[in-house]
């Protein structure tokens, strides 16, 4: 077992892990973060998607020992004083969910992508969300979504 | 799926990384990035005792200027090379070539060494490290060797990198004011290329005065399409096609669901005259 301290949604955990869990149990199993969840298992789908440092990565591709000392946030860090997400919003009022599977990994991705490119064409967004996959197909109001956030938050930043 | 039961160890410097690598013997598996060999222990089709994971070694991260080179340091994760002003100033051909890896959270993970260590031939970097004429920095328990990249590839997921060496670093000659162009062809946006070209060409007068062309999967490692380069000379964008016919030739791509190697071998020629189209154009 290997000791590790990893801040989890602003949290501080310390807990002993095997060295071949990967985050993504880490998160589930011992920290209770289970709005982050396990889709293909094969790196594929982005349905585990969290903040590692700030960067999306793909959680079920990360060993918890590789996260010791860093920084995760999951879909549940992201609302703050009860107050939905922007993206999370979006997503609500755009209807850009059907069965909900691939939400978590595709607003977490969406929130980095929009950090990388605050202001995306409809192709940007799509390839931004290339590593993620909806089951549903249900694409189109997905991107709808994302765009949406670009659109207020640029108008915002106009209006300052 | 989880991994089966290893022993994790986490050296801090590159010294510590080689001992511990001399200690573990030949039951140790390196962890870059881990997008590649997660996937792998997952899957369990490698299963070692020991990981020995560098992300803890700081000074094999970041790029630096070498004066006629850009030295890059192999736990450089792909997202950082993309994004690095030199590499896009002096080897513009890597950072089209790597921004096509994957997604952008494996690209957030994933590492320029890790990649090349790995060695997939279906894999994007090996192809434009290929081309740029890079140059492979290797430590291991004798001391450092540099290795060329033309002698770097050995065989599927075989390079040059012995057990008990690590790649450190990667040294990448200037290819200032050269234009550029990764052409990769895929069914799926995040998988692996089919066919892709790496090509890289310098203008002078409208034609083309030197170009350098590397391959993706056409073979057991990545390639280098030297008959096209010499071809390429003195080209203008209107003869291009002439040049890039012979883009197969001594090539031994494989062939599987995606495609025959007669299809991969027609892919290359296409693919080699529109990179070197978009090349000259920037």
């Amino acid at each position: 077992m290997t000791r590790i301290t990893v801040t989890v949604d602003g949290v501080s955990c310390t807990d002993e892990v095997e060295p071949r869990m990967l985050l993504v149990h880490y998160l589930r199993e011992v920290v209770g973060k289970v709005g982050t969840v396990v889709g293909c298992d094969t790196s594929n789908c982005g349905a585990c998607t969290v903040h590692l440092d700030g960067r999306s990565v793909k959680s079920c591709n990360v060993l918890a020992v590789q996260a010791d000392g860093h920084e995760v946030t999951t879909i549940e860090g992201l609302a703050t004083n009860g107050e939905l997400h922007p993206m999370q919003a979006a997503f609500h009022e755009n209807h850009a969910l059907q069965c909900g599977y691939c939400t978590p990994g595709m607003i977490m991705q969406a929130v980095d992508l929009l950090k990388e490119n605050p202001n995306p064409s409809e192709e940007e967004i799509r390839v931004g969300l290339e590593g993620n996959l909806c089951r549903c197909t249900g694409y189109h109001n997905i991107v709808k979504a994302v765009a949406a956030v670009a659109a207020s938050s640029s108008s915002e930043r106009s209006s300052v | 799926m989880i991994p089966a039961s290893f022993d994790y160890l986490a050296p801090t410097s590159v010294e510590e990384a080689l001992s511990v690598l001399a200690e573990a013997g030949d039951d140790a598996k390196v962890l870059a990035g881990g997008q590649s060999l997660l996937p792998i222990l997952r899957m369990r089709l490698n299963a070692p005792e020991k990981v020995v994971d560098l992300g803890r070694i700081e000074a094999l991260r970041g790029v630096r200027d070498g004066g006629d080179h850009l030295a890059i340091g192999a736990m450089t994760p792909y997202s950082d090379v993309v994004a690095n002003d030199l590499v896009r100033e002096h080897a513009g051909l890597l950072a089209r070539a790597v921004e096509t890896v994957a997604d952008p959270q494996i690209r957030h993970r994933g590492t320029l060494g890790g990649a090349l260590v790995h060695a997939d031939p279906a894999g994007d970097v090996g192809a434009p490290v290929l081309a740029l004429d890079a140059t492979m920095v290797v430590v291991g328990p004798g001391g450092e060797r540099t290795v060329p990249a033309t002698e770097f590839f050995h065989d599927l997921f075989e390079t040059a990198v012995g057990d008990g060496e690590l790649l450190t670093e990667i040294r990448i000659p200037k290819h200032t004011g050269w234009g550029s162009a990764y052409e990769k062809f895929v069914r799926v946006s995040h998988q692996w290329s089919i066919v892709a070209v790496a090509a890289t060409v310098r203008v002078e007068g409208g034609s083309i005065a030197e170009a350098r062309v590397g391959l993706t999967n056409m073979g057991n490692t990545p390639l280098r399409a030297t008959a096209v380069e010499q071809a390429l000379v003195g080209s203008s964008a209107s003869g291009l096609a002439d040049a890039c016919a012979a883009a197969a030739e001594g090539t031994n791509p494989p062939s599987d669901l995606n495609g025959d190697a007669d299809y991969r071998r027609h892919l290359a020629t296409v693919l080699t005259r529109r990179a070197v189209q978009k090349a000259m154009e920037g």
